[in-house]
């Protein structure tokens, strides 16, 4: 479990990795955000400088790693891997490192944000160490890859503990278990055995339990999303499922996510380094703000919580300050301000 | 696409597989049966006189009937989880090399949705990937599972794709995949689509990655035109495209080789909830009986058919259960089928 003891002045330090791209612009943004709402979080800021690594280092030093492991949470802008020069993941290495088990990525439709769907509130729990992720891949003859895929009974019963735990201390009624066991009999059996373990420990809770094929979850997820609760799941079915959700509500500027794992927490915005946008004070932060969110709400600061989100939801349903990806033409900067100003506004 | 040479005469035999008992198949293949008959269409049905189905596996009578016809209708067979047994579906499927699964989504006027203007067409390798089947246990709690990749069958179903394409009129192939996680295997099935891509230069081409398509088909599904997917893939893809446009009820899906063709319910549903209740829609599997017609160049009793169901989502409000509008009465199968039968007769 999550230590959630501050220091003895009440404060917390919270690792921050701004990360590249648009990810120094947003963490800016989170961090003048924080300061304004006087919330007890000091940063303890480490730059991955990925041209400085040389091949065959781990990105993240260790260095880094310990600081998130003592401080116990972490907030983490985009960061861009650099492909096939011999480092290891930097996502893969974080995962590991800090045995980041379960990805937490709710979606729930923000006020003024205009999509065809209204009301939608679902959370996906992603399984984060392995599946179709292993890595394991070769080639048998010329022309023919196995890809191997794998799903363990430790870490799918830990994944489907933890889906259980967030629905009870969400106050959720249904978790739904998404698999494909009707084709991959075995993994997915497993997978779906696991969870079906779990609900049984959790059956006196008031949570409803149900399993979905994949294909029924996507399925009911564009046509009914209100069928859905708190889902959990493998791997890439989370990926896939967790963008699915994401196009409901609005793009990828606007949902948020938590890599929980023993002992800490790393949160983190869904997005990328959005290079099309960098250095143009165009970047929509409320994703990264949304994580930083979820943080606070595992330190018990509800209250903070509570009011940077409300002064967020009023400036989205004003609609007259907002990013150019849901719209809008203002800066992060001017975003940025314009939630500061409601947040003295209901302070008052 | 494959169709035959030249238009089936009188009493061509087609196979017609009901499905099991306790699916939806019986009420939506009578439902096909009796609109075939009203539109006197010139084929004829067989069915295997036992069971389809022995110990887990296809009866030699079904496959000896499907070597004779080459052209089969069929409803749903049920796979049970948790039980070794591959799926008779697939079965059929891998036996004749019915490799490329064909489902186009569509905006049909009369049924409200709250997408507009959809018309995508998904084709789907059928026979490898996730689907191999290959599965073990290495040690008790842990499961590997094989996904097969080869260069062979993804260049077939690219060639498919792109000869699709060309036949129909259509301006854009795009190619789904993973290729950024499971490098050789998506990076082959990627690497074979874009060769096959360079010889149909006139038609535009692009790739995108297996959860922002999934994203782009919540947000604007309009963008997308054929579809080239893996497997697995293309079972959540086309069940979330069914899903904008109105559901598993009302598109059929065709599974075409170079042996022959199946035409079944477009996302494979078996829906025993609804069995034996005359509730399921049977549109899906009469427009297969239209694919089926088209297939074997019988164009003018296609249209016919294919209109009188039009005809009735766009002039009438009788609609099953799954697509009616909140609150109002629904139709019963067979009523839904009268209806179309009604029309039919109307404007010969
Ligand atoms: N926070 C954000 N605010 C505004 N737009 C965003 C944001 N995040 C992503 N986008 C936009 O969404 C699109 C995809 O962004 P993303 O960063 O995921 O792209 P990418 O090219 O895959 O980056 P990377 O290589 O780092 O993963 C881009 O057009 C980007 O501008
Ligand atoms: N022809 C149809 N008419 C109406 N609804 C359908 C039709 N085909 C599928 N569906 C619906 O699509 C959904 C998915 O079907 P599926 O068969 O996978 O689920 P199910 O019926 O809950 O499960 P099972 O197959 O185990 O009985 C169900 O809600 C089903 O009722
Ligand atoms: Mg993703
Ligand atoms: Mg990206």
């Amino acid at each position: 479990a999550l230590s959630t003891t501050p220091a003895a002045d009440g404060t917390y330090t919270v690792t921050l990795f701004p990360g590249d791209g648009i990810g120094p612009e947003i963490s800016e943004s989170v961090k003048t955000i924080f300061a304004a709402a006087e919330v007890p979080v000091k940063w303890e800021t480490h730059i991955i400088d990925v041209q400085a690594v040389k091949p065959g280092d781990d990105l993240v030093s260790k260095d880094a790693l310990d600081s998130v492991r003592r401080n116990g949470f972490g907030l983490k802008g985009p960061m861009a891997t650099p492909i096939g020069k011999g480092h290891r993941s930097l996502n893969l290495t974080l995962r590991k490192e800090l045995g980041l088990y379960a990805n937490v990525r709710p979606c729930v439709s923000m006020p003024g944000v205009d999509t065809l769907y209204k009301d939608v509130d679902v959370v996906t729990v992603r399984e984060n160490t392995e599946g179709e992720y292993s890595g394991l891949e070769h080639i048998v003859y010329p022309g023919v890859v196995e890809s191997l895929k794998v799903i363990t009974r430790d870490a799918s019963i830990r994944v489907c503990e933890y889906a259980f735990q967030y629905a009870k201390n969400n106050n959720r009624k249904k978790v739904t278990a998404v698999h494909k066991a009707s084709v991959m009999k075995m993994s997915d059996g497993l997978f779906l055995e696991c969870a079906q373990e779990v609900a049984e420990r959790h059956k006196d809770e008031d949570i409803e339990f149900q399993t979905l094929l994949i294909d029924n979850a996507a399925s009911f997820l564009v046509s009914n999303p209100s069928l859905i609760d708190v889902m959990v799941m493998p791997n890439l079915y989370g990926d896939i499922i967790s963008d699915l959700c994401a196009g409901l509500i609005g793009g990828l500027g606007l949902t948020p996510s938590g890599n929980m794992g023993e002992g800490c927490m790393l949160a983190e915005a869904v997005h990328g380094t959005a290079p099309d946008i960098v250095g143009q004070n165009r970047a929509n932060p409320t994703a990264l703000l949304m994580s930083a969110l979820m943080m606070l709400r595992h330190m018990d600061l509800h209250d903070k919580a509570q009011l940077i989100e409300k002064s967020v939801h009023k400036v989205l349903r004003d609609g007259k300050v907002r990013t150019g990806d849901i719209g809008g033409s203002s800066t992060c900067t001017e975003y940025t301000d314009a939630i500061m100003r409601e947040m003295d506004a209901l302070r008052e | 696409f494959f169709p035959l040479s030249s238009p089936a005469s009188k009493d061509t035999p087609v196979l017609l597989l009901k499905g099991d008992t306790d699916t939806i198949g019986r009420e939506v293949t009578e439902s096909l049966a009796e609109i075939f008959k009203a539109a006197n269409v010139p084929v004829s049905f067989v069915s295997p006189k036992v069971d389809p189905r022995v110990d887990g596996g296809l009866t030699q009578e079904v496959i000896d009937l499907f070597a004779e016809t080459r052209v089969a209708v069929k409803g749903p067979y049920f796979t049970p989880l948790g039980t070794k047994e591959t799926s008779i579906n697939i079965q059929l499927r891998k036996s004749f090399d019915l490799f490329a699964n064909v489902v186009h989504a569509y905006n049909i006027p009369g049924i409200q949705t709250r997408h507009k203007d959809i018309d995508v067409v998904m084709i789907r390798e059928n026979t490898e990937g996730e689907y191999s089947g290959l599965e073990h246990s290495a040690v008790p709690g842990v499961v590997e599972s094989l996904k097969i990749i080869t260069e062979e069958k993804s260049t077939r179903i690219a060639e498919y794709a792109f000869q699709y394409a060309l036949a129909n009129n259509r301006k854009k192939v795009t190619v789904v995949h993973k290729a950024n996680i499971m490098k050789s295997a998506d990076g082959l099935f990627l690497e074979c689509c874009t060769n096959v891509a360079s010889k149909y230069p006139f038609i535009e081409f692009e790739s995108m990655i297996v959860d922002n398509t999934c994203m782009q088909m919540a947000s604007n599904p309009q963008q997308f035109d054929v579809m080239i997917l893996p497997n697995l893939y293309g079972n959540i893809v086309t069940n979330i495209a069914t899903g904008l446009v109105g559901g598993p009820g009302l598109f059929p899906g065709a599974n075409i080789g170079i042996s022959g063709a199946i035409f079944e319910q477009g996302t494979r549903h078996s829906a025993r909830s609804l069995a034996g209740r005359q509730i399921a829609n049977p549109t899906a599997t009469i427009m297969g009986g239209v694919l089926m017609l088209r297939y074997l160049k019988l164009e003018e009793r296609a249209e016919a058919i294919e209109k009188a169901v039009m005809s009735v989502f766009a002039e009438t409000d009788i609609r099953t259960r799954d697509v009616a509008a909140e609150g109002a009465a629904a139709a019963s199968t067979s009523e839904f089928t009268d209806a179309v039968v009604a029309a039919l007769k109307s404007s010969s």
